[in-house]
Formats: structure tokens, sequence, C-alpha cells
């Protein structure tokens, strides 16, 4: 069969696939329309007034949008957390499922830049930050920097896994070697795209808070012990409404890596608290605006603790074996770890930076309805691109999805039970 | 013989030249060098102050002034001075330095320059006082008494103009708790 | 608000339009060849100049002169402050408000004062710039006004990811209103809070504009985009004071060549006590505060 012939099957085969699902995919998916289409209209009325809708000013110029961005890259990072057993240590359970942790990464990074996307004042001039078109700052600005690892760590993450899944559709195996050189790549590109993130923030004198030599390795730990609690919601769902099959083992690996990865960034936090408290220097104010607020002004003290508290939750059942391997506990673990590092990487790490900004002015910032109505349209998209290309996906990683079948017309349901 | 020339033009010009002695501030005149000024903030109507001074006997006993003059309150260095300190007695068209010299009210500046010669090179370098004109050339330069009031010299304060808003949410209430 | 016209057609509408057409020249006149202003050639720009003014009469109604003035030669712009005469009135802050056509509401102040108690001395963190006494100075205060410190070393330039901000040849730090993207990058980076965004569609009342204006500088700014003081661009590279040293009442305002040692920057370097704000930032400031007495 032709090429064109080929894409055409695979075209319409997974249009089938994603019209058609139980009442519960409807469900979510109508959820995650409606979503969309709210933040489709706040956004409309950002963009119209200007984003003094949102709760930023000079004092506080970056905020959710910013924050919620920083989440994200992290998340998008943590697909590396499974790529690197598989196939460094060719560890066969999480073979299976790497996929998956690439399909998260590349709706993250999707989300990541729809969050930058609504964050600056003039999205009309969005082509000026591509190169020749516009004028990339690159090597310069570290934004610059972020806009091509983030593009680059998403066209290899999508290379990959489209193409592992298209092949897997025709009935052939992937290409060795394309796809292992690539996806060997994006082990240090997930590396890269956090390191870079952080840089960002890292390199700013003007914000002590964040000018600590910290941060990136801190960014990498709270990434890899976050991104993956998705996945593991994931692969619990697939056991339960499709007939994909993963070993007890790889979840609970994972999980563990997860444990390590937390311990980690409670250490580094650990080690930024002592620094701030004992050096007791001027600096210390942007801490003390965290943890305990500044005089009157203390709107995050509560989220502040409520962190510290899911994180350290989420490490002590992570690192219980027979709590990880309690499903009941894996899952609150996975909540409270995925709320603990969301609370203190997203604001937690913009609005302290900031927060009394240069020059003392001390201006309490937290979310409007608008921006939280944005980022919940982006987050959104985010979980329906994932939603779709899992919809598709499954299918294939089952061998129900193949091209002879397609070719043969038989609709899916109908399909014998297949070993994958 | 005084040499009309604004001090201004010199150091253009020897800027120009290359020459930075004239830059530095000058040393005190001997009376050649003159700046060009606008006229002394005179009050409506009060000089020539020999139109009544001419006819008039010279008082020098130190006193408060009751019959004329009595608007103005002396509060500069009151205590060890008085009138005609500065003023010249013989002829109250003119100011006198501690020496005796006459100066005019059109050189008052070396007048106040006597004690307060920092403020004096200050000024002359272009660095006390309002500053108005163009930067790499013609400066404005303005007498000491157009600012300072000669008898009472400390600035008085002023209302200031209005603070800046503090920012605050798309609500227009400030930063509430959630 | 914004004025609206004699035929009631919102403004809204006609900006958007005006706006518009103003990406698409924008687009078409950068994006054939060179991208920002300051790269696109001569014969070029003063046509993108002319398609400024052209639009800005459109909006406010008078004619409007968009300058494209380069720096002299020779020439490094310095300010000078002296902390020892400001009293605080904030003369200075509405005579740049007024001379570089910032937004009236939302405020939008390029110049803040703040107030600081003699015993504690220069320290921000106790710091008030919202002070409103009946008269200033106020007893045992001094004022410390902040503006755009024209770094030598700028911390904002490098971070913009489009270079639309950049240091000229007279040191001034200029932007770009029709490339910056508002990110807002430069304004995190920003040890001084110098910089300011405009959140919404500025506002400014036609009667006070003024027309006299410079591309990088003072010309009206629009919705979305960083903006800060220029050291008044429109004024000093034709040879006159910034508008808030001409305002300051007390003259503790000073400007000038750093190269020409016969300025009164260069007095004051040589002869008085001076002060940099955070000088461990490296971000080499040509605002000198000074202590005249």
């Amino acid at each position: 069969m032709s090429t064109v012939r080929l894409f055409a099957r695979f075209t319409t085969g997974s249009l089938r696939l994603v019209l058609h699902g139980s009442a519960t995919y409807w469900g979510w998916t109508s959820a995650l329309l409606v979503l969309i289409v709210s933040g489709a209209f706040a956004y409309a009325r950002q963009v119209q007034t200007g984003l003094v809708v949102t709760a930023m000013r000079d004092q506080v110029s970056w905020g959710f949008y910013i924050g919620n961005f920083t989440f994200l890259v992290g998340v998008a990072a943590a697909a590396v957390v499974l790529v690197i057993p598989a196939y460094v240590y060719d560890w066969k359970p999480i073979r299976q499922i790497v996929v998956y942790g690439e399909l998260l990464a590349v709706s993250a990074i999707v989300m990541c830049l729809l969050f930058v996307f609504v964050d600056i004042g003039r999205p009309d001039r969005f082509w000026h930050l591509f190169p020749f078109v516009g004028h990339l700052n690159f090597p310069t600005s570290l934004l610059a920097w972020d806009v091509l690892v983030l593009n680059i760590y998403f066209v290899v993450n999508f290379a990959v896994v489209t193409h592992i899944l298209y092949r897997a559709f025709t009935g052939r195996p992937y290409i060795k070697g394309v796809v292992v050189p690539l996806v060997l790549l994006s082990i240090p590109m997930a590396v890269g795209i956090h390191t870079v993130t952080a840089f960002l923030y890292n390199g700013l004198a003007a914000r002590p808070y964040w000018n600590s030599s910290i941060l990136a390795p801190q960014f990498l730990a709270s990434a890899f012990c976050s991104g993956p609690a998705i996945l593991l919601f994931l692969l619990q769902l697939l056991r339960r409404f499709t007939r994909f099959e993963i070993d007890d083992e790889a979840i609970w690996k994972i999980a563990e890596l997860m444990a390590y990865a937390m311990f980690f960034n409670l250490f580094l936090h650990g080690a930024e608290a002592f620094k701030e408290y004992y050096s007791d220097t001027e600096h210390l104010l942007y801490t003390r605006y965290w943890y305990q607020g500044l005089g009157e002004h203390r709107t995050m003290v509560p989220y502040a603790w409520a962190a510290v508290a899911l994180n350290v939750m989420a490490f002590a059942l992570f690192i219980v074996p027979a709590a990880r391997r309690n499903w009941v506990t894996l899952n609150l673990g996975c909540l409270a770890i995925y709320s603990g590092v969301y609370i203190e990487k997203g604001m937690g790490l913009i609005i302290p930076g900031l927060t009394p900004d240069t020059l003392g002015d001390i201006y309490e910032y937290y979310p409007t309805l608008a921006e939280l109505r944005v980022a919940a349209g982006i987050f959104a998209i985010g979980f329906l691109i994932f939603t779709l290309m899992l919809k598709v996906a499954v299918p294939i990683a089952l061998g129900e999805f193949r091209v002879d079948r397609e070719a043969r017309g038989r609709a899916l349901d109908q399909l014998p039970l297949q070993p994958s | 013989m005084r040499k009309a020339l604004p001090l201004a033009l010199l150091m253009l010009g020897s800027a120009l030249a290359g020459d930075d002695s004239a830059g530095r501030p000058a040393p005190p005149p001997a009376g050649e060098e003159r700046l060009e000024l606008p006229p002394p903030p005179f009050s409506e109507g009060i000089f020539p102050c020999s139109n009544c001074h001419a006819g008039m006997t010279v008082n020098r006993t130190r006193r408060a002034l009751t019959e004329m003059h009595e608007d103005v309150q002396l509060r500069h260095d009151e205590q060890h001075r008085w009138c005609l300190d500065c003023h010249d007695a013989a002829d109250r068209d003119w100011l006198h330095l501690a020496s005796g010299e006459r100066v005019s009210f059109e050189e008052s500046y070396r007048l106040c320059g006597q004690c307060h010669g920092e403020k004096l090179r200050d000024w002359r370098a272009g660095v006390h006082g309002r500053r108005t004109g163009e930067w790499n050339g013609q400066k404005k330069y303005l007498l000491c008494a157009h600012c300072h009031n000669p008898h009472q010299p400390r600035f008085r304060p002023m209302a200031p103009e209005p603070a800046p808003r503090p920012p605050t949410r798309p609500s227009g209430a400030k930063a509430v708790r959630p | 608000m914004t004025d609206r016209d004699q035929d009631g057609t919102s403004p809204s509408r006609r900006e958007f339009v005006s706006c518009a057409a103003g990406a698409a020249a924008g687009f078409i006149l950068t994006a054939c060849g060179p991208k920002r202003l300051f790269e696109v050639p001569k014969e070029r720009l003063q046509a993108s100049l002319a398609e400024l003014e052209r639009q800005y009469r459109e909006t406010y109604g008078t004619a409007v002169t968009v300058a494209g003035t380069p720096p002299i030669p020779g020439v490094q712009f310095a300010y000078a402050l002296d902390i020892s005469r400001c009293i605080g009135c904030r003369r200075c802050v509405y005579a740049c408000v007024e001379e570089n056509n910032q937004s009236r509401d939302p405020q939008v102040h390029w110049i803040r004062v703040y107030a600081m108690e003699k015993e504690k001395g220069v320290d921000f963190q106790h710091a008030n710039p919202y002070y409103d006494p009946p008269q200033v100075p106020e007893e045992g205060h001094f004022y410390v006004p902040v503006q755009c410190q024209q770094c030598e070393n700028p911390p904002c330039t490098k971070v913009c990811p489009v270079g639309a901000t950049w240091k000229e040849k007279d040191g001034i730090v200029v932007i770009d209103y029709d490339w910056c993207i508002g990110c807002r990058y430069c304004m995190a980076a920003c040890p001084y809070g110098a910089r300011h965004f405009n959140w919404a569609e500025p506002t400014l009342p036609k009667a006070e504009l003024n027309p006299n204006t410079h591309y990088l500088g003072n010309r009206p700014r629009p919705k979305g985009v960083v903006e800060k003081c220029t050291f008044c661009i429109q004024r000093t590279r034709v040879g006159r004071y910034p508008a808030c040293v001409e305002a300051c009442p007390v003259g503790a305002r000073k400007f000038g060549n750093l190269l020409d040692p016969q300025s009164e920057i260069r007095y004051i370097i040589d002869h008085k006590r001076i002060l940099v704000l955070k000088e461990d930032l490296n971000t080499v400031p040509k605002f000198f505060y000074f202590y005249a007495t």
C-alpha cells in the first residue's frame, strides 16, 4: 500500500477511535471542552482589555501563568525518569510505558508554550521570537534558549513517539537507528530544558531569592518527583479501562524513583532554608515572606506550609515499600506530591521572588478569576491533547489499531483479545 | 576694565580649544569676569534705593527697623550681623564686601560667596542651583537671590505633589487575603 | 478614559484599525530585511517614522513629530542627584509625566521618590514611596528619587528574548516599542524597579500630549509594552536638559556629558561624595547620588 493511502487509513482510523468512546470518555472530553471555551472567552477579554485583568502589576510582574509554565516544564522533563531505566538500563517492564511518558512530555510542552503565549503583552508579536523571521536574542537571553530547547525537545519527543506508534500501526518495528539516538538525546535534553528554565530565574542578580546556585538542581529534583505522578494515575486508569497490561513492578519502581527525587528536593529546600535563616541577611525577607509572612502580609503562608506538609507526606508514602505497594496510599502519595510541588514550584517560586520588590514595595499577588479561567483552559487543552493521543496510542500499543485490520474494515470492538 | 564675557561661553570656548584651566572653578574674580544673569529680583519700586536714601543721614546703630523695611525679618546670622554688614552705608544702591569693597546687586553672589565659598564654587561650576538651558552650550545661571531670599535664605517647606497610586487588583479593591 | 471623537467613533475601534494597520505596516517594513527600527537603513527609517507620525496625527488630531535623532558622538550621558537637597516635592515626577506622554490611567510614573529616615540611611526595605504629608520635607526624613539608572552593564538588555531593548552609543538604554513583545523579563531583571508595563491601553488626554517626540523616547506607547526613563532622549540629543532637571525647584538634579571634563557631572564626581545604588550588582549605573554639603 502506498504511503499516502497508509496515512489516510491512519487518519480515518484515528478519527474513528477518537469519536467513539464510553460515557466516561465523552463526559471527560466534554468537561475539558467546557473549560477550554471558558478559557478562550477569558483570554479574549484579556487580549482586548490588556493584562490589567490579571492581578499582576509592576511590583509583581510575573504570576500565575509563569508559575504554571515553570511547573509544566518540570512535568515535561520528567518523562526522562521513565526513559533512563527503560533504555539505559534496558529494564523491560518499563519499556512498554515509555511511549506514554513521551506523550505526556508532548502535552506538557504544548501547555508550557500556551502559558507563555497568554502571559506576553503583545501576542500578535509572538513571531518576533522566531529566528530569521524575527530576532531571537540567542545566546544572551535565557528566554531565547528556553524557546529553542523547548521546541527542540517537543520535536524530538513528538518525532519519536509518532514514529514508534505509526510503525506499530503499519505492523513494522520502529527503526532502532533513528529512535534510540533520539531517545538517548532526550535524556540530556530533559535535564537541559529544566536547567535552562532554572537559569532563567537564576541569572537575575536583581532577585536574591532566585539568584542562588541551588535553583537548577532543585528544579530537576522537584520535576522528577512530581512529573511521573500523572503517569502513575494514567497507568492505573489504562489498566482499568483498556486491555492494557503493565507489571506492578514498573509502577512501584517509578514510585521508588520519585521517592528518591523527593528526598533530594526536600534536602535542597532544607539547605536553602538553612542558608537564609542562619546567615540572616536582608535577603531573608523573601523566604520569610513565603513561610512566615511580613507583618500583615501573610497571603502565601498557608500555601507554603501546605506544600511542605504535602511533600513530606508524599515522601513518607513513597519511601516505605508497603505504602508504595498499597494502591490507596500510592494514589494518595501521587496526589500529594503533585499538589505539593505544584504549589512550591509554581506560585512558591514566582511570588516570593518578586515580593518585596527590588525597592522594598510589598504588593500581595494572588490570581484573579480571569487568570484561573485561562489557566484551567490551558490545562484542559493539554489534557485533551493527551487524551486524544492516548485514544489512538493505546489501541496501537495493544495491537488493536493496525493497518491490516483497518484494511479489512473490522470494528475494533469485534477484535479478539490480543497479547501486547 | 570690565569685560562682559559670559562665563559659559568662556567654558565652551576653552572646551573647544582643549584648554581645561578655565573649566575648573574660577579663582575669586578681581572684578574682571561677569556672568550673564537675569536682573536681581527686586521688589516693585524698591530700586534704586538712593531715591529715598540719597538725602538721609546714616544711622549706624544696630537696631530693629520701625519706620521702613520692617517687613524684612532677618533670619540669616542675625545674632552677629545686621543690615549694614551687607548693605553699603554710604550708598544704598550698592552692597559691600568685608573688605569694604563695593559690589553691585548684579554681583551679589560675590557677597554671598564670602561666607558660602563652597557654594559659590559649586555654583560657578553649575552644580549648585537650579539648572536650565543647554548641557553642551549656554547654561543659564541665576543669582543666589533668585532662589534664596537673602534675609531668610532657608527654603520653606512646600506641599508635595500627589503620591503615586499603590497597585490594586482589577476589581479596585486592595489586596485582600483569599 | 480616552476621548471620543466628535462623530462618536469609539477610539478603541479606530485604534484597533490603526494598530492593525501599523502592525501590518511594521510587519511589511520589518519583515523584508532588517527587523528592528534601529537596524533599518536611514531612508526606510524615515518612512517608518513618517508612518508613525501619520498614525499619531490620526489618533490625537494634532501634528506629532517623531524624531530619529541619533546619538551625538563623544557623549556619554550621566546624571547626578543631590540627596542633601531633594525635598521630596515630586515636581520632577509630574514634569516627566507631561514631557514623556505617560499614561494617566493606569498611572505610569517613570520616577518614584522614596522617603527615608535619616536615622536609617539609604535603606529601601524601610522606605516609603507613598508618603503624603501636608508639607515636605518631613522632619527627620530625606528623599531618594529613583528612575532608570542607564546602567553601563545593564541586566535588562541581556535578558530580552527578542532584542527589543539595547544600550545606545550615548549610554541611554532604549526600548523599541514596536518590537517589544511584553514578556516582562526585563522587569524581573531590573534591580531598580525602573521599568514599567502598560497593563492596559494607556490613556493620554489629547490636550496634554507633548507632540515633540523621539521614536525611542516619549512617543505615545501602545498597550502591552514596557517603557522607562530615557534621559529625555528627545531633549538631550538636541542639547537640552531632561525635564526633571529643569523642574527641580531646589536644583538637586544635575546632568551632563561624562566625557566632557568641563561638565557639571565630572565636577561632581571629582569633588563630591557620590554613591550608586546596589553597587555590588555591578550594573555600573550612570546615575550618581551625591551629597553637595
